[in-house]
Formats: C-alpha cells, structure tokens, sequence
C-alpha cells in the first residue's frame, strides 16, 4: 500500500481555512526566523485522506476485529459510551487552565474517580496524574525516595527489589529513579523464592516491586511472609498494577500489605489501548506517603465543591502537565460506574475463562507451573520445537491465520518460548472454544507440516516481515524523492525478542 | 437473580461446563491461592451499577457543570490551545481497528497502525527539520525529561539548563525527573521577554543539554539560532520546545543546529480536554537513534519482498535491555500522534502557512484592539510574537479574570502564579479560532474591567 506521501500532488489539500478581512499585516519575522523550506507534509483532498486511513484500519486488527488474548495488557472490550462521554463539549473543549469554579463538573469526576480507586486498592489517597503504567512505576519510586529522605534515610535506602518475572519496565523505572536493582528468584511453583530473598533485604533495601498476580499469572501463595519481610527492614512494597483485572473486589493491594500502587486505567478499566496509547497510571498510597503525592492535588473542600491543591510542601513535584490524562479518567469512570460492586464478578470471570482456556490446552503445551492460574497463564512451545523445530514466534504467526490476534510471546524471559494467555472477561466461551481449537490444530499441524507454521502468516495483509534487516539499516521516514527501494536482499530472522507486555 | 452483565457473555451453563473442564466446583475455589487473610472478604463499597443510559446522564450533568470555549469565549492558552480540530480527525480516531489495538508487537496484525506512525514520523521530521522522530511521548512536560536523560547519558555530563522563559509545567517535570536522573537543573533568566545569548553561554559551561521554548511561554520569538549556536559551543546539546503549528512560519530547529526539537502536540489535532490525553513529540539528529526513548517504528520487507513496516531499533527498550533501557516508556499516545497526522495531512504545507500566518495577524489584531480600546500594552516592548503575548492589565490579573468571566469572556493566563513580579500581567492566546469580533469583545470586556 503507498504512503500518504506517495498519493501527494502539489496544489491539493484537505483543508479551506478561514479568511479575515480587513486585518493589520503580520509582522515581519526576522529573516533568520523565518520558515526557508516548507515542510512535505502530503497535499490530497479530504475523500483521499479519508480513504487512505480507511484503509490502513482495515489492515490493522483490535478488540473490536476480534479476540486478543496479549498476555499482560487486559484486551478487554472498550465500552463505546466512553467514547461520547469523552467527547462532549463540557469535557473535550475544556482548557486545563480554566478556573476551579469553571471545571467543578470535571474536577467532581476526577474526585469521585479517586474515592473509587481508593476503595478497589485498598489504599488512602490517589493522584491521577501519571500518564500510564511505567509513568505510574516512577512517580511511585520517586515517592519513595522522598519518603525515606523525609526520614534521614536517603543515602542508606540504595536497593530495589524486583523478582524476575518482572516486566522490563519496573527495572528500567528503578535506573531512571536512581535506584540500583537486587533481582530475585521464582521458585519451583511461580512464587517469589523466599530464602533467595531473605538473603537480600536488609536495611539498605528501599522497596520491593512487585506484580501479584505475577507475570506467570500465579498469586504469590507467600505474600504475607514477603510482606514481613520487607516491613520488617522498614522498607516499602511497591505494586504494579499491570495485573489488577484478576483481583477486583476480590483481594486488595491494600490488604495485602502494599504501601503504593499503580493503576493501568486502558487495562483494567477499559480506556481503549489507541494502538499503542494513551493510558493512564494513577498511583495510590497509604496515609503516610501522601504528603509526597505530585501536584495538584484534586480535592473536596466543602461538600459539592472541589478544587486543586498547589501547596504540599513535601511533595515530589509534577510528572506530567495539569492533573493528568482527563479524557482517559472519563471513560474508566464511567465503566466503573456501570460496574460497581460487580467489579468482582469482572474478576471472577476473567480468572474462569483462563482456567477454562488453560485446562483446555495444557495437555497439549508444555505448562512451566502446573497450578490453577489467575487471569492469565504462560504455556511454553518447548517441546514444539524440539520435535518440529517450531517457535513460538511460528505458532502466534499460524494463529493469525485462524483468525485471532497472538498471544505475547517470548514474556516472561524466565520461560523459553513462552506464550503468555490473557482471554479477559470479555468473550462468549465459543470464541475461547474457537481458539483452544486453533491451538490444538497447530500442535497437529507442527508434526504433520511444520512449514504451515513457520511461513506463517498466509492470509494477512503482509507475509512475515524481517525485522532484523529493519534494525540493521533503519528508515524511518519517508525519503521522498532519495527514498530507498524496500526490494533489495531480504534476509529473515526469528527475532527472539518478548512481543506483548 | 441478578441480570447478566451488558459486558460479559457466560451463561450459567456455560459455568458449569467450564468449572467441570477445569475441574474444580465453584468459582471461589479458583481463588484457593490465596491467603485468607488477604482478602477483602466484603463486598466493594461503591454505588450500584448503572445502565448504559443512567451513566450518560450523570456523567452529561458533569459536563454541563464545566466553562468550556463553546459556553465561554475563552483566550486561555499556555501551553494548550483551541484550535480546530476537524471532522476527520474524529472520523478516524474512531475506527475500531485502530482504537482497539494495542502496541504493533505484532507487524502482520498491525501494518494500519505501524504505516500509520512511520507516516507520522516523517511528518514530524519534516515540520522539525529532524532525522527521526520516535512514535510519541506523553506530553509536551516529559518528552522534555525524556531529553535530559538522552543528553546525560550522550555527553556524561549531570547538568541541564532551561530558560526561564519555557513552560513552568515543562520546567517542573524536568526538575521532578531529575531527582531520579541525578541531574542538576539550573534556570536562565529572561530579559525583556527573551534569553540573552551571553548569559545562556555562560550558563551552558558543562551543561548535558539547554532547552529553550520557541516561540517561548510569552509568546515572544527567541534568538534561537544564536541561543543553539551558543549551546553547541559550549559542549552541551541544544534542545528546542516548538510549538508545530508554527512552523510553517518559522525555521524549523533542524535547519538552525538543534540537536533535538520536542514538545506538546496537543495543539495539532487533539482537544484541550482538560489536560489529556495528547501527544508529546520527540525528533532529533541521526546521531541521538540510538538513545532516543519510546517506539520507533521502521520500513522492511516481507518473505515475499513486498514493504512493511515494524516496530525497530528495540534493543534501547525496556522489554529488552530492562534496567539499561533509554527509557522506561511503554504506553504512549500512538492515537493522539495518529490525530495529529490525520491534522498535518488535513492541513497540508499550505495550511499550516495560511494558519501561523492567520495567528500572526489575528494577534497584532488584538494587540492593537486592547491598546486603542483597553489602553493596555504589551509587557515586553519591541518583540515579536507568535499567537500569543503578554499585556498588562493594572491590576491583579485574577481579579480581571474573575471580573471578565463574569461577562462571558475568559481573557487569558494569570501569570502571576509563575512569575515573580508580574501578578498584574495575563498572557493572551489567539488562534485562527478567534474571529475579529470575538476579538473586540475582548477589548470591550477588558476596557471595562482591567485597571
């Protein structure tokens, strides 16, 4: 398909904008200020700009195409009212900047939001401003660090700890809070490894960084002895909420001892992931971090009215403009509203469809901790590619045939050939029945004719593209007239690189 | 009994199936891994569920409640601006297989949205006179941020300039990022609404980088090849806030020797909405591909040798090199930066020319308008600005707008709360959205309630 620029002809455009009359000339620019070339923006009427992205969407797929079982990211179903909600006039052409007593609608929902996510957390205060879940992991260390200079322990608090399931965002959060990381261990059943931790955490220890339910799907069975470990050393625990969608209602971060977490709202509460974003990561925290919150804070000051507060004298600052991603707090507001206590029975189902999907293939795949999961699993194509020398790379790549987005891959690294499975809450249990199917016909397929796997995709709008030959000589712009011609000598590879997450 | 959940599909015998497949009785009994005394062990306290038609009217009265521009003619900018956002914009941002979608992990699956970024990349190298763009930020606040970490590590220096003349949000997320960074922020002062040349040299001495904003937060236009010239000479990279609505009137910060151009996309194709979502964007010179934060997305081939496009140069992300990734960002605001595309493409080279030169005009407009009717002048004599400038307004700029607000208008940003000195001044923002008339209202309101 041809680039927008491709489609370019000098004179067209899209646009007819308004023309004053009668106004005073601008005012000459500096010569040297002065704009010298005009940028190649593509020039096609607005039927062609619409046709164009048109069809770049039908050559995309997402919730709405279909099932999208990514491992870790909760592709659940977004709501289509949130997206009315977000765009009425009262929200979408507020200026972030207009007074207290002309936002007090938008200022309500942002407080109400808050009160919710404080009582699903378990925790006493939330600020909404962290733009998503790794912005979430540094504001939350960040708040770490002020919490222990407050108490004189700033040189002393060196370490974080991370297990090693972990996503890569919580070690690179750690490196950008100035922090060093203490990996640990999982044992045999998935857990964090106890008596590798033991060895770890002493007084020099700031925090622990955990995901429970892990990224292996699994509860830490030994959550309250980890818990005491850490408090015991006057360090904090730190929860990424990347996996919140098994425990609503159910469990809270709160209860199990954690002092700060982050929320993903486009995960667990339905902002639509955009292709890649926006998000948001609130983070919430016990009483005695909430001085070190960012600023604003959004806040209730007499019954019915709110306003923000500038004036937290310990606070770490800000870590993005305004209060946050307001559009985002509008949808997950109002898919939290329509679920309310039910927000247990979300969980619940997300949790049985996973087990059903897990008991339905782990016969077939080899399953690195045989456990009832939480609302995702890992299998590993292991033996696959033994057998048949098929990766998991060549099973996803098959799946697409089938019809249904793949699952993550290559996550958690402690898994080789990992495929990690989160079906969500939302599907009819035909459809987790139509890929349980899928998958076990691929297992067929890898002894019967395992280059049905590994040319896979057949039916997509491209064939399996070679992402090593991308990396070694990177273009990434179009080069209009110098543009380099894609054809040259293809050379595919297996990029062994984690896809999800 | 309670009624099945719009968002959900088991039946009750779909249960009991599943339950029987998994081998366990009830639902609660796949919850056996956990400890007792962890659970909630209650129900939630929050308000019933409602119906799909209950939510719209709760959360409409919400909306009602707020002083948007369409029930307020407002010329409030700052960082944030209304400007036109047209139909196509929403047209395609709603497409489900693009709203849905998540990271383009997976290529095959995703070549709308991965064409989509690349064509988006070039735009934004294009409008910056950059080599590559990666597929957004945040916000125009941590992209900043994202800067000063790229600069750290590229010159192994620990100290980050900033003008004072750039956003205070901006220059307040620099400063909460650097307590993790290790870095030391030190501020230039402005003089007459500008950076002196000399006094950004002196300060660059073993600087990893300078920011400055061009045009700047009072809207008047920096020296910015000299501010660039200076900062280069001095050993520390050049980085320049624009604004892209701009640059079809001004020089693009490739052309003049910066080394990286960053900033708030918001004004290209997304709402103000209250803040967010938006896009940040972050270009810089060939040199800095290697360092730059976030998803990038690159041209290849397939089996068959036909183009595609994937997500590239992954080695400097954290799902990869973890603890020494060049950032930790994972989310990003791919459908803002698609917005914006869909904006740049709708507005065309000839557009985004009539638009910086229409706010030009439109801006001398109202600063003739508030002199002749208002008797009020420019704070920072002499300069030239973009959309935007600072007028006095003899008396506490709060109470003008407080007094203007209640006339229907909302006159622009206090700067008071950011600026020592200049709690009499308000920052008006003009775009090719305001019309001559709207205009005279302001001059009328402001002739009436400034000091």
């Amino acid at each position: 398909m041809k680039l927008i620029y491709e489609k370019s002809q000098a004179g067209r455009r899209a646009s007819a904008l308004p023309r004053y009359e009668n106004l005073p000339s601008p005012p000459e620019l500096p010569e040297e200020l002065r704009r010298s070339e005009p940028p190649r923006l593509a020039e096609v009427p607005e039927f062609e700009l619409v046709r164009h992205f048109t069809e770049l969407s039908t050559r995309n797929f997402g919730v709405d195409t279909g099932f999208y079982p990514l491992g870790s990211c909760t592709m659940k179903y977004n709501p289509r009212i949130n997206e009315r909600l977000a765009a009425l006039p009262g929200f979408a052409r507020l200026h972030p900047l207009q007074d207290e007593d002309g936002a007090q609608g938008a200022l309500e929902l942002m407080w109400r939001l808050q009160e919710i996510l404080a009582e699903v957390t378990g925790l006493h205060a939330v600020s909404l401003q962290p733009a998503a879940g790794s912005q979430g992991e540094l504001t939350g260390l960040l708040l770490v660090r002020a919490y222990f200079a407050a108490r004189g322990e700033a040189e002393q608090r060196r370490t974080v700890v991370i297990p090693d399931t972990a996503h890569g965002t919580n070690p690179a959060s750690v490196t950008m809070a100035g922090y060093e990381l203490t990996p640990v261990r999982t044992d045999a059943r998935g857990n964090i490894d106890v008596d590798d931790l033991r060895g770890k955490v002493d007084e020099h220890t700031a925090a622990l960084m955990l995901t429970n339910p892990s990224t292996v799907g699994l509860f830490d069975e030994n959550i309250e002895e980890i818990e005491r470990i850490f408090h015991g050393v006057g360090a904090l625990m730190y929860y990424d909420g990347a996996n919140l969608n098994a425990v609503c209602g159910i469990s809270r971060p709160g209860d199990m001892g954690f002092d700060i977490v982050h929320i993903n709202l486009h995960k667990t509460f339905s902002q639509p992931h955009g292709g890649g974003g926006p998000g948001g990561g609130p983070v919430a925290v016990r009483e005695s971090l909430e001085p070190f919150l960012p600023v604003p804070a959004v806040v209730q000051q007499d019954e019915g009215r709110f306003g923000l507060e500038y004036d937290r004298p310990q606070t770490i600052g800000k870590v993005r403009g305004f209060t946050g991603p307001f559009g985002v707090f509008v949808r997950s507001y109002a898919f939290l509203r329509m679920w309310g206590p039910r927000l247990r029975e979300m969980s619940e189902v997300a949790v049985l469809n996973a087990n059903y999907v897990l008991a339905r293939l782990k016969e077939a795949y080899d399953l690195p901790f045989d456990r009832l999961c939480m609302h995702e699993f890992v299998l590993s194509a292991r033996t696959l590619k033994r057998e048949h020398g098929c990766t998991a790379l060549d099973v996803a790549k098959r799946l697409m045939d089938y019809g249904f987005h793949p699952p993550t891959i290559y996550f958690p690294l402690i898994v080789p050939e990992a495929l990690m499975i989160e079906p969500t809450e939302t599907e009819a249990k035909e459809t987790l029945d139509a890929f349980c199917d899928a998958m076990l016909a691929i297992v067929r397929e890898a002894g019967e004719e395992p280059e049905l796997l590994k040319e896979a995709p057949h039916h997509r709008p491209v064939k399996r593209l070679d992402e090593v030959r991308a990396a070694k000589r990177p273009v990434v712009k179009y080069g209009f007239e110098e543009h380099p011609d894609a054809k040259g000598e293809p050379k595919v590879a297996a990029a062994e690189a984690p896809k999800g997450v | 009994m309670t009624q099945q959940h719009p968002f959900l599909a088991l039946t009750d015998s779909d249960r009991e199936e599943m339950l029987g497949a998994i081998g366990v009785g009830t639902v609660d009994e796949l919850f056996r891994d956990l400890p007792e005394a962890v659970r909630l062990g209650r129900e939630l306290r929050l308000e019933p569920p409602l119906s799909e038609q209950e939510v719209y009217a709760h959360v409409a009265a919400l909306a009602e409640r707020n002083a948007d521009a369409s029930r307020e003619l407002s010329f409030l900018g700052a960082g944030i601006y209304d400007h036109y956002v047209p139909a196509v914009v929403d047209t395609i941002l709603q497409r489900g297989e693009l709203l849905t979608a998540y990271t383009p992990y997976q290529p095959e699956m995703s070549q709308g949205v991965l064409q989509a970024i690349f064509e988006y990349q070039t735009a934004i190298c294009e409008l910056t006179g950059m080599d590559v763009s990666n597929a957004s930020g945040y916000d125009g606040t941590s992209v900043a941020a994202d800067a000063c970490y790229v600069a750290k590590h590229a010159t192994g220096r620990s100290k980050v300039v900033v003008t004072e003349a750039t956003n205070p949000q901006v220059r307040q997320v620099v400063r909460t990022y650097a307590a993790g960074f290790g870095l030391e922020i030190v501020e230039v002062p402005y003089r007459n609404g500008t950076t002196d040349p000399d006094e950004l040299e002196r300060a660059a001495v073993d600087a990893a980088a300078v920011i400055f904003q061009q045009p700047n937060f009072f809207g008047c236009l920096e020296p910015a090849p000299d501010l660039v010239a200076r900062a280069t000479e001095a050993g520390a990279l050049p980085v320049a806030h624009v604004d892209l609505l701009s640059l079809g009137v001004l020089e693009a910060p490739g052309r003049y020797g910066a080394a990286l151009a960053l900033g708030e996309g918001q004004a290209a194709g997304n709402f103000p909405s209250f803040g967010g979502p938006h896009y940040g964007f972050l270009a810089a010179r060939e040199e800095f591909i290697r360092r730059m934060p976030g998803r990038i997305v690159g041209e290849t081939v397939d089996t068959a040798r036909e183009r595609g496009y994937v997500l590239t140069l992954q080695t400097r992300e954290q799902h990869i090199r973890r603890e020494k990734a060049t950032s930790n960002i994972t989310t990003n605001q791919t459908l803002l930066a698609l917005g914006g595309l869909v904006y740049l493409t709708w507005l065309g080279p000839q557009g985004l020319r009539e638009l910086g030169e229409t706010c030009l005009s439109l801006a001398a407009y109202a600063k003739q308008r508030l002199a002749e009717q208002a008797g009020l002048e420019c704070v920072f004599a002499g300069q030239t600005t973009f959309k935007e400038f600072a007028v006095r307004v003899g008396r506490n700029a709060r109470e003008v707008v407080a007094a203007a607000r209640e006339r229907g208008v909302h006159p622009g940003y206090a700067l008071g709360r950011d600026y020592e000195g200049m709690d009499d001044v308000l920052l008006v923002a003009i775009t090719e959205r305001r019309t001559p008339d709207e205009i005279d209202r302001l001059a009328d309101v402001l002739a009436e309630v400034a000091g």
